[in-house]
């Protein structure tokens, strides 16, 4: 009885246990909120300054990216 | 470690944007060139009809960068930081997902993430409001254009993760692969929804030869397989090495 007991125990932990260990999410969250920070910032420059809203002044920025604001998918102009 | 990972990315994301633009330059720009040469086209036909009619023209806007710097140096530039980004989005989930999504090997689960990531920012948005070329959509409309489709993307990627936790939720109850449907099933309902409620955006002109269209929609669709397939199968490689540094450390 002992026995069959400890050997079910045995077989849900083996099929739990991932072979690659997970980073825990402590670990992971600050590099994550500074990555998605700089992406956000990237993607914006690229997807929507001088479009929809402008921080910097002028055409500059929407004009250079203008091919790739296009072909990615983001509206324009 | 985490950060290991993210400057993997970065440098993975940057090659991907470098690979995107040798494609765009020959497959993409064409089609971008038709669509332009339409737009001038559109805009003497304008300029003749007010000389005509004993109007002033309106003044053209002053050209900033010429065609070349802009299909050029400029698609570069948006190209790498575009793949940049991905790549160390990507190495962010890939971090997150790690030993959470089961046992595929880094680089199969690197390649299913890049799929799952791909249908979700680009290819559902996508799907409701399409990448338009130059002189299609009018300006007036920009604020509201964007702001739909960034609600779009943003609506898709709620929709994604919702549906991995409500399959992580049914699994145990219903199996794999029937809490998998059910989940994929919910998830379908909710993007039908919103697809159905959200406006739609209709701008084409109706001169707008339909052949440019579809090759400057299919380019737009294969820059992104590009950008983020080679992400995918690229970090599949950079991150099982990051991690196996890791195991010798």
């Amino acid at each position: 009885m002992d026995e069959g007991t400890h050997k079910s125990v045995a077989t849900t932990t083996a099929m739990d246990v991932p072979l690659q260990i997970a980073i825990p999410v402590s670990k992971i969250l600050p590099w994550a909120i500074f990555g998605t920070l700089l992406v956000t910032l990237a993607f914006y420059f690229v997807g929507a300054e001088q479009g929809a809203t402008s921080i910097i002044s002028g055409m500059g920025v929407h004009e250079w990216v203008h091919d790739a604001r296009h072909l990615l998918g983001f509206p324009c102009h | 470690m985490v950060g290991n990972l993210l400057l993997r990315g970065f440098i993975v994301g940057i090659v991907a944007g470098l690979l995107a633009f040798a494609w765009a330059r020959f497959f993409a720009e064409p089609a971008v060139g038709q669509a332009i040469s339409f737009e001038s086209a559109q805009d003497e036909a304008k300029e003749a009809a007010a000389k005509a009619a004993g109007k002033e023209p309106e003044p053209e806007a002053p050209e900033i960068f010429s065609r070349a710097v802009q299909s050029g140096v400029g698609l570069l530039t948006g190209l790498v930081v575009i793949g940049a980004g991905i790549g160390c989005l990507f190495a962010i989930m890939f971090a997150f997902a790690g030993g959470r999504l089961g046992d595929l090997g880094p680089g199969p689960s690197s390649a299913v993430l890049a799929f799952l990531a791909f249908m979700t920012v680009y290819v559902i948005p996508a799907l409701k409001y399409p990448a338009n070329p130059p002189s299609v959509g009018q300006p007036d409309t920009i604020k509201y254009r964007t702001g739909l489709y960034f609600l779009m993307m943003a609506i898709s990627i709620a929709s994604t993760i919702g549906a991995w936790l409500l399959r992580r939720r049914l699994m145990p109850k219903f199996g794999s692969w029937n809490g998998s449907l059910m989940a994929f099933g919910a998830y379908l309902i909710v993007i039908a929804f919103f697809f159905i409620v959200l406006p739609g955006i209709n701008e084409v002109p109706a001169a707008f030869p339909a052949v440019t269209l579809y090759n400057f929609r299919l380019a737009s669709l294969s820059i992104q397989i590009i950008l983020w397939g080679s992400v995918g199968v690229m970090f599949g490689y950079a991150g099982a090495a990051a991690l196996a540094n890791k195991d010798r450390s």
